[in-house]
């Protein structure tokens, strides 16, 4: 018992962290680090609502992390959603029979909208714009730039944060439902104008059985992968140290951690969010 | 104008700062020299509110900044103008945005009225026409005196310098201590520089303070400073690798 209160107390010890010899010490090093992304989703959300408003950065934002993610969201959706329709074509064929393919058109519609577009936008997008985010704001960290900030009356998180943040949660739905249009649209276009399954039937099969909210729950997911994205850039940005070699660190570490919690994340949802409603 | 009473400050293990006292007062030069490494900048930063001290006080004309909120911060940090070590000039604007930054932030001036600030406070530092330049565009001469012009540009009472001849050949050098002191005279800014250039210090200052194991061990005009008794004090103004100083 005593023991037990003795490590206990041991915990509370600031020098039981202090080597990295330690185990304790990489999980104090974990909490310490969920620690400050909750803080700055807190600081972030308290300065969402608060003046002045960062109308040019939000805009050129919209404009990076949406727009400009279009061409690499075209293919991935495209060739997504071809491989997708080629698989379940197979599937259908194999182990139902000729004839049933035609209900590929729901399967195909309901993974890509609910899953497949989702992930794929939310990885391809926390790799081009979570690095170029932390990158950013982790080379105006290391050049005193955010000291800069502060100094002329700019609060970072309102300036930095804040437009990326709300510009990220906007265009990832955006990009999703565009990815979506894209993807069942490839997955129409193997399954019936390459392996001649009827359309009228991949078409009536498919809105018979998709829902509305098949595309919703996708929405929402790419809603949650967005405020990850570019709140992880953020956050690496703004903890950046070390010249060049530190802003290279954040910008990886940025895009993996990143895309871990949208995977782990993804699982969550998808058990949290119901099948239908 | 600026009192900083008995100031701490640790980073892990590392104690900067062991209680630092000092004043600055109205309208007077006051440059702190030191090694680098030894809390220069962590002192200004303290200054300026980017940093929280483990213990004392720092008193703006009888306000103690410490414990503000960021929005109340700022009200007080308006009437700072800081010119960085590296300039830290927003390298996604254009000269005049950079110049005109503080303007838009800290006053409610139309931007015709913006604009014409930044041509009249660059022409104050010597430039003209490059508002629509890019910083990567400048020469670190240029990018010092930009800097400057946008440190000035809403018109502070205490101007706070970062090592201003830092990374600048001794001509540019020069030319930028002449601009501190003219900015004092037309400005009657106090003014804070820390620096580890003798030969910027005893041109521009009215008092110099050395900054050595985390306090101010000496204080005074530039001729008791050249005269002082304190083998510290010798090593570093004539810049010796022999002495009292070995952590180097």
């Amino acid at each position: 018992m005593l023991g037990l209160l003795t490590w206990s107390f041991n915990l509370l010890n600031p020098k039981m962290f202090s080597t990295a010899k330690n185990p304790l010490f990489y999980f104090n090093s974990f909490l310490q680090q969920v620690g400050e992304v909750g803080l700055l989703l807190f600081d972030t959300f308290k300065n969402l609502f608060k003046k002045p408003w960062e109308k040019r950065i939000f805009i050129q934002q919209l404009e990076q992390i949406g727009v400009r993610s279009l061409p690499v969201v075209s293919l991935t959706a495209a060739f997504g959603g071809l491989v997708f329709g080629l698989q379940t074509y197979i599937g259908f064929h194999r182990y139902i029979g000729p004839g049933s393919e035609t209900y590929g058109g729901p399967i195909i519609s309901l993974g890509l909208s609910k899953e497949l577009i989702p992930i794929l936008v939310g990885l391809m997008v926390s790799g081009r714009v979570g690095s170029a985010i932390a990158a950013e704001i982790g080379t105006m960290k290391i050049t005193e730039q955010i000291d800069a900030l502060f100094s002329l009356g700019a609060n970072p998180t309102r300036y930095l944060v804040v437009p990326r943040t709300l510009a990220s949660l906007i265009m990832l739905p955006c990009l999703t439902i565009y990815g979506d249009i894209i993807g069942m649209a490839a997955g129409f276009f193997y399954n019936t104008y390459i392996m001649g399954v009827n359309r009228v039937l991949y078409i009536r099969n498919t809105l018979l059985y998709m829902e509305l909210w098949d595309i919703m729950s996708g929405l929402i997911k790419a809603a949650v992968f967005g405020v990850i994205i570019a709140l992880i850039g953020c956050w690496q940005g703004l903890r950046t140290e070390g010249g060049a070699e530190g802003v290279g660190r954040a910008t990886t570490r940025a895009v993996v951690i990143a895309s871990i919690l949208i995977l782990i994340v993804n699982f969550f949802l998808s058990m949290a969010l119901p099948a239908d409603l | 104008m600026i009192r900083i009473v008995d100031l701490h400050k640790s980073f892990g293990q590392n104690k900067v700062l062991q209680g630092v006292n000092l004043r600055l007062k109205h309208g007077e030069t006051l440059v702190i020299i030191g090694q680098s490494g030894c809390g220069k900048s962590v002192l200004l930063k303290h200054i300026i509110g980017l940093l929280k001290p483990d213990r004392g006080k720092i008193l703006v004309d009888g306000v103690d900044i410490t414990n503000l909120k960021d929005d109340e911060l700022h009200k007080i940090t308006k009437r700072f103008g800081m010119l960085f070590q590296g300039t830290a000039l927003f390298d996604s604007m254009t000269v005049g945005q950079n110049v005109g930054f503080g303007l838009e932030r800290y006053t409610d001036f139309p931007q015709e009225e913006i604009k014409e600030l930044v041509k009249e406070n660059l022409a104050k530092v010597g430039l003209i026409g490059i508002e629509n330049l890019m910083p990567y565009e400048l020469s670190g001469g240029m990018k010092k005196r930009v800097g400057l012009a946008r440190a000035i540009a809403y018109r502070p009472d205490i101007m706070l310098y970062d090592e201003p001849s830092t990374g600048i050949d001794p001509i540019r050098a020069d030319a930028i201590n002449d601009l501190v002191i003219r900015m004092k005279k037309e400005l009657k800014v106090a003014t804070l520089i820390i620096t580890h250039d003798m030969v910027s210090a005893y041109k521009v200052a009215d008092r110099i303070g050395m900054l050595y194991a985390g306090q101010i061990i000496e204080m005074g005009s530039p001729e008791e400073i050249k005269n002082s008794n304190n083998q510290v004090v010798q090593q570093f103004i004539h810049g010796r690798a022999e002495g009292p100083i070995k952590n180097w």
